[in-house]
C-alpha cells in the first residue's frame, strides 16, 4: 500500500522523500484503512449472526429471524441497534477497570489481522513478509480479553469460562501454528499473497492436495481453528449447558456484543486463513499470477472481481461448514479436548511438517512425482469423500426420509 | 494465644446447607451453586458443588424448591377434584400420575374398569410416554451441547401433543383419566392418525440414532460415565429407565401387571454396556430410544385390538367412603415405578395421599456418583437420570 500512496504523492507533482506533508497522507491512509478494517469486521460478523440463525433455523426445522428485512437480513442491525441502546452494567463486585477495558483487547486482536488478509490480487491492506507470523501474534490478544473479562467479573462461572478458554485457545495455538507452517514450507515465504501465488487457480494446483500431510495440515488447521474461535464441538468456554455462559455471563449492552463480534467475525477469519493457506486463495483458473500481475485496463478489472469472487465464496463455503459443525455435534469435554490436542494433533502436526520438508526434496529431484500426487490427492482426498458423501445423503433420504405433510394440520 | 481450630470433617447429608458451606470452604475448594437457575439442572434444584478446578469432590442435590404441597391439596379437595392436581405432579408425563390415583381409587372403590376405556388409557399413556422420553433425549443431547436434535424432539413430540389435544382437549396436563374410566372416546378415525404417526415416527427414531445415538462425540462423552451396578441401582431404590439401564430387567408393566399390559406383546429392553461399561449413562439414555420403540409396538397392538363399549363405569356422582379403608396402585410411568397411596377419609376427601416418584430416588444417588467426574460430566449424569423437577418435589 505504500507503494500506493507513494505513487499518489508523486501523481500531485511531490517526491515523497522529501515532501513536508508525507507522513501526514501516511497516517490519513492508515485512518481511512483502520476504519475500513473495523466496519468490515463489525458488518461481516454482523451478517453472519443473522446467517447463522437463518442456518440453525434451518436445519432444525424452524423458520428463524424473519420479519426485519427480507428474510430477517435487517435482523442483525436491529439486534445491534438494541444492544447499543441497552444499559452498560457493571456488577459492583467486579473489577471495574478490567471489566471495562476486555472486550477491547478482544476487538483489537480481531482486527489487527484483517491487515494481513487478502481478499483478491490487489485488495490487501498491508502484504507484510511476516504475514502468517503476524496474524498468529495478535489472535493472541482475544485470549487476554477473555481471561480479562473472566477474572474481571468475579463470577465463579465466567472465572471457569476464562481458564478453559486460555487452556485451549494456548493448547490449539501450537498445532495450528504448525499446520500453518507446512503451506509456508511450501511456498518459501510469510506473506500471505506470496503463498496464494504460489498456488494455481484449479483444485489440484492447491496446496490441500499438495500431498498426505498437506491434506493432514489443512484438517490439523480446520479443527485447531474450530478451537480457537470457540465453536462446536469446542464451545466449552461458553457451554450454555454447565457454564451458563462463559466469560461473558456478567457483560450487557455493547460490551456483550463486542464478545458476539468477535465470534462471528473469527469464523470469517479462520476460513479466509484456510483458503489463502491450503485452498488456493484468489487464483482464477487457468490464469497464473504473472499474466494477472501483467493485466491491464478492463480485463484487469474483470479479473481483479472475478478474484474476489473465489476469494469470497471460498471462505463463504468453509463458513457454512463451520456453523453446520457447530449445530450437528456435541460438545466435547475438557479432558478430551486436551488430550486430542497434546496426544494427537501436536504430534501429528510435527510430524506432518517433518515430512513435508523430505517430500519437496524428493519432488525437487523428480518432479514429476509432484504433479501425479496432486491428482492422486486431489480424487482421493477431494473427489473421493464428497461423492460418498453424496451418495450417502441420498440413501439416507431413501430410507428414512420422512413423506409426512407437515404443512397439512393433520 | 491462637485458637486451635478443629479441621472439620468432611460434609454429611444430615448437616444443613449452611454448615456444609462452611466446611467446603475452610478446605480450600470451590464451593459452586449450580442452580436453582441454572440452565441444565432440568428445573429449579440446587446443587452444591465442591470443585477443585473441573474435579469435582461431590455434588449434593438440594431439592424442595419447587414444593407445592400436592399431596396436602389433595387432603383438602374431593376425590375426583383431585384428578387435575395429579397432572402437575409430573407435567412431562402426566398421564401416568393421572392414572396411578385412578388406579388406586378404582381399588379402593371396587370399580371395574370397562375394556375400550383400558384401552384409551394405554393408548393415551404410551403415547405420553415416546413424548416425554422424547423431552429426556432432546435435552441428554443439549446438555451435552448438541443443540439440534432438541428440536427434532420436539417437533415429533408436537404430533403427540395434537394427538393428546385431540383426545382430551389439553396438551401438557391432560386430565384425561377419570375415577373409573376416562373422560372422553377416542375421536372418529383417531386410530388412523396415531397409525399415521408412528408410520412416521419409527423413522425418525432411525434417524436418531444416526444423528444422535452413535455419534461418535456423544459417545465418548457418555461411556464409561457414571457407571451403577445393578446391586447399587436396586440399593438406591432406581426405578424405571434408570434402574433398566443398569441391566435390572423389571417393569411394572411386567412384573406387576395393571390394566391391560399382561395382553400386549412388548419387550423390555435393558442396558447391555454396548459402547462402556453396564449402566453407564450413555445405557440409560439409550433405553429410554429402545422404549419408545417398544411403545410404538403397544400402540400398533392397541390401536388394532380396541373393542367397542363403554368408557366409564358405573360411578356415583359423590364418594363417600368409610374412613381408614386404604389402597395402593403401582404404575409404569416414563420415571419409573410411580406409587399411589390412598387413605380414605371421614368425608368427601382423603384422609392421607402419598405419591412416590422415581425422580426423588434418583436424586438419592448423585451424590454418590458425582465424586471424581468433571463438571461437565454432572450435568451429563443429571440428563441421564431424566429427572423433573416437579416430580422430585411434588
Amino acid at each position: 500500500m505504500q507503494a500506493f500512496i507513494d505513487g499518489l504523492i508523486r501523481g500531485w507533482g511531490y517526491d515523497p522523500a522529501t515532501w513536508a506533508w508525507t507522513q501526514m497522507v501516511y497516517l490519513a491512509f492508515m485512518g481511512a484503512f483502520a476504519f475500513a478494517v473495523i466496519n468490515f469486521a463489525a458488518i461481516t460478523a454482523g451478517i453472519f449472526s443473522w446467517a447463522e440463525r437463518r442456518v440453525a433455523a434451518r436445519m432444525q426445522s424452524r423458520v428463524g429471524p424473519n420479519r426485519a428485512g427480507p428474510f430477517g437480513f435487517l435482523q442483525w442491525v436491529a439486534d445491534a441497534v438494541k444492544l447499543l441502546t441497552k444499559e452498560d452494567l457493571v456488577p459492583d463486585e467486579a473489577d471495574k477497570f478490567l471489566f471495562r477495558i476486555a472486550p477491547y483487547f478482544m476487538m483489537v486482536g480481531f482486527c489487527c489481522v484483517f491487515v494481513t488478509l487478502p481478499f483478491s490480487h490487489v485488495l490487501i491492506i498491508a502484504d507484510m513478509n511476516v504475514g502468517i507470523f503476524y496474524i498468529l501474534a495478535v489472535t493472541a490478544l482475544i485470549v487476554v480479553g477473555i481471561i480479562m473479562s473472566g477474572w474481571s467479573s468475579n463470577s465463579k462461572w465466567s472465572l471457569f469460562g476464562a481458564i478453559r478458554s486460555a487452556a485451549q485457545i494456548i493448547s490449539y495455538e501450537i498445532p495450528a501454528g504448525m499446520a500453518l507452517m507446512i503451506p509456508v514450507l511450501l511456498a518459501g515465504t510469510l506473506s500471505t499473497q506470496g503463498i496464494i501465488r504460489a498456488q494455481g487457480g484449479m483444485p489440484w494446483h492447491w496446496f490441500v492436495f499438495d500431498n498426505p500431510a498437506a491434506f493432514g495440515a489443512f484438517v490439523i488447521y480446520f479443527i485447531s481453528a474450530l478451537a480457537e474461535g470457540n465453536r462446536t464441538p469446542f464451545d466449552l468456554p461458553e457451554a450454555e449447558s454447565e457454564l451458563v455462559s462463559g466469560y461473558n455471563t456478567e457483560y450487557s449492552g455493547m460490551r456483550f456484543s463486542y464478545f458476539f463480534l468477535v465470534e462471528w467475525g473469527n469464523m470469517w477469519v479462520m476460513s479466509a486463513l484456510a483458503t489463502t493457506m491450503f485452498l488456493g486463495g484468489w487464483n482464477i483458473p487457468h490464469v497464473s499470477a504473472a499474466e494477472f500481475d501483467a493485466a491491464v485496463g478492463a480485463k484487469a478489472v474483470v479479473w481483479e472481481l472475478l478474484s474476489l469472487a473465489i476469494f469470497t465464496t471460498k471462505s463463504l463455503v468453509l463458513v457454512f461448514v463451520v456453523m453446520w459443525l457447530r449445530w450437528t455435534l456435541p460438545r466435547i469435554r475438557v479432558d478430551q479436548m486436551m488430550n486430542m490436542c497434546w496426544k494427537y494433533l501436536v504430534p501429528a502436526s510435527f510430524a506432518g511438517a517433518l515430512f513435508v520438508a523430505g517430500w519437496m526434496l524428493i519432488v525437487h529431484a523428480l518432479p514429476m512425482l509432484g504433479t501425479l500426487m496432486h491428482l492422486v490427492m486431489f480424487l482421493g482426498a477431494g473427489v473421493l469423500p464428497v461423492t460418498f458423501f453424496i451418495m450417502r445423503t441420498l440413501k439416507n433420504i431413501r430410507d428414512t426420509g420422512d413423506k409426512f405433510d407437515f404443512t397439512s394440520n393433520w | 494465644m491462637t485458637k486451635a481450630v478443629r479441621a472439620p470433617e468432611t460434609p454429611t447429608m444430615d448437616m444443613t446447607n449452611k454448615e456444609v458451606m462452611r466446611r467446603i470452604e475452610y478446605t480450600g475448594d470451590m464451593l459452586l451453586n449450580m442452580g436453582p437457575q441454572h440452565p441444565s439442572t432440568h428445573g429449579v434444584i440446587n446443587f452444591l458443588v465442591q470443585t477443585d478446578g473441573e474435579v469435582m469432590k461431590r455434588a449434593i442435590p438440594e431439592v424442595g424448591y419447587l414444593h407445592r404441597s400436592i399431596e396436602k391439596i389433595g387432603e383438602k379437595v374431593t376425590y375426583n377434584g383431585f384428578m387435575p392436581y395429579t397432572d402437575r405432579v409430573d407435567y412431562i408425563a402426566a398421564m401416568f400420575a393421572n392414572q396411578g390415583y385412578a388406579i388406586a381409587m378404582e381399588r379402593l372403590l371396587n370399580v371395574t374398569v370397562p375394556k375400550r376405556a383400558e384401552y384409551c388409557r394405554v393408548i393415551a399413556c404410551e403415547l405420553n410416554r415416546i413424548s416425554s422420553h422424547l423431552i429426556a433425549v432432546g435435552t441428554m443431547a443439549m446438555d451435552i451441547g448438541a443443540v439440534t436434535p432438541f428440536p427434532y424432539a420436539l417437533r415429533e413430540r408436537e404430533f403427540i401433543n395434537d394427538l393428546l389435544e385431540e383426545l382430551c382437549g389439553a396438551r401438557l396436563t391432560y386430565n384425561y383419566l377419570r375415577i373409573g374410566g376416562v373422560a372422553f372416546d377416542l375421536p372418529d378415525g383417531y386410530q388412523d392418525k396415531v397409525k399415521t404417526f408412528l408410520d412416521h415416527f419409527e423413522k425418525i427414531l432411525i434417524e436418531f440414532d444416526r444423528l444422535l445415538t452413535y455419534n461418535e462425540i456423544f459417545i465418548q462423552r457418555l461411556k464409561n460415565l457414571a457407571p451403577i451396578s445393578p446391586e447399587m441401582a436396586i440399593d438406591y431404590s432406581l426405578v424405571g429407565p434408570n434402574l433398566r439401564g443398569s441391566g435390572v430387567k423389571f417393569d411394572v408393566r411386567r412384573d406387576v401387571p395393571y390394566s391391560i399390559y399382561p395382553e400386549l406383546q412388548f419387550d423390555i429392553p435393558i442396558g447391555k454396556g454396548e459402547v462402556g461399561s453396564v449402566g453407564d449413562s450413555w445405557d440409560r439414555f439409550w433405553v429410554r430410544t429402545a422404549e419408545m420403540k417398544e411403545s410404538c409396538r403397544i400402540l400398533r397392538q392397541c390401536i388394532a385390538q380396541i373393542p367397542e363399549g363403554e368408557t366409564m363405569a358405573k360411578m356415583p356422582r359423590k364418594i363417600r367412603l368409610t374412613e381408614g379403608l386404604e389402597a395402593f396402585s403401582r404404575i409404569e410411568s416414563a420415571r419409573g415405578d410411580m406409587q399411589y397411596y390412598v387413605i380414605a377419609g371421614a368425608a368427601e376427601n382423603m384422609y392421607r395421599c402419598h405419591v412416590r416418584t422415581g425422580s426423588f430416588t434418583a436424586m438419592g444417588i448423585i451424590d454418590t456418583l458425582s465424586r471424581g467426574l468433571m463438571i461437565a460430566d454432572l450435568v451429563a449424569l443429571i440428563a441421564s437420570f431424566d429427572v423433573v423437577a416437579p416430580e422430585i418435589d411434588r
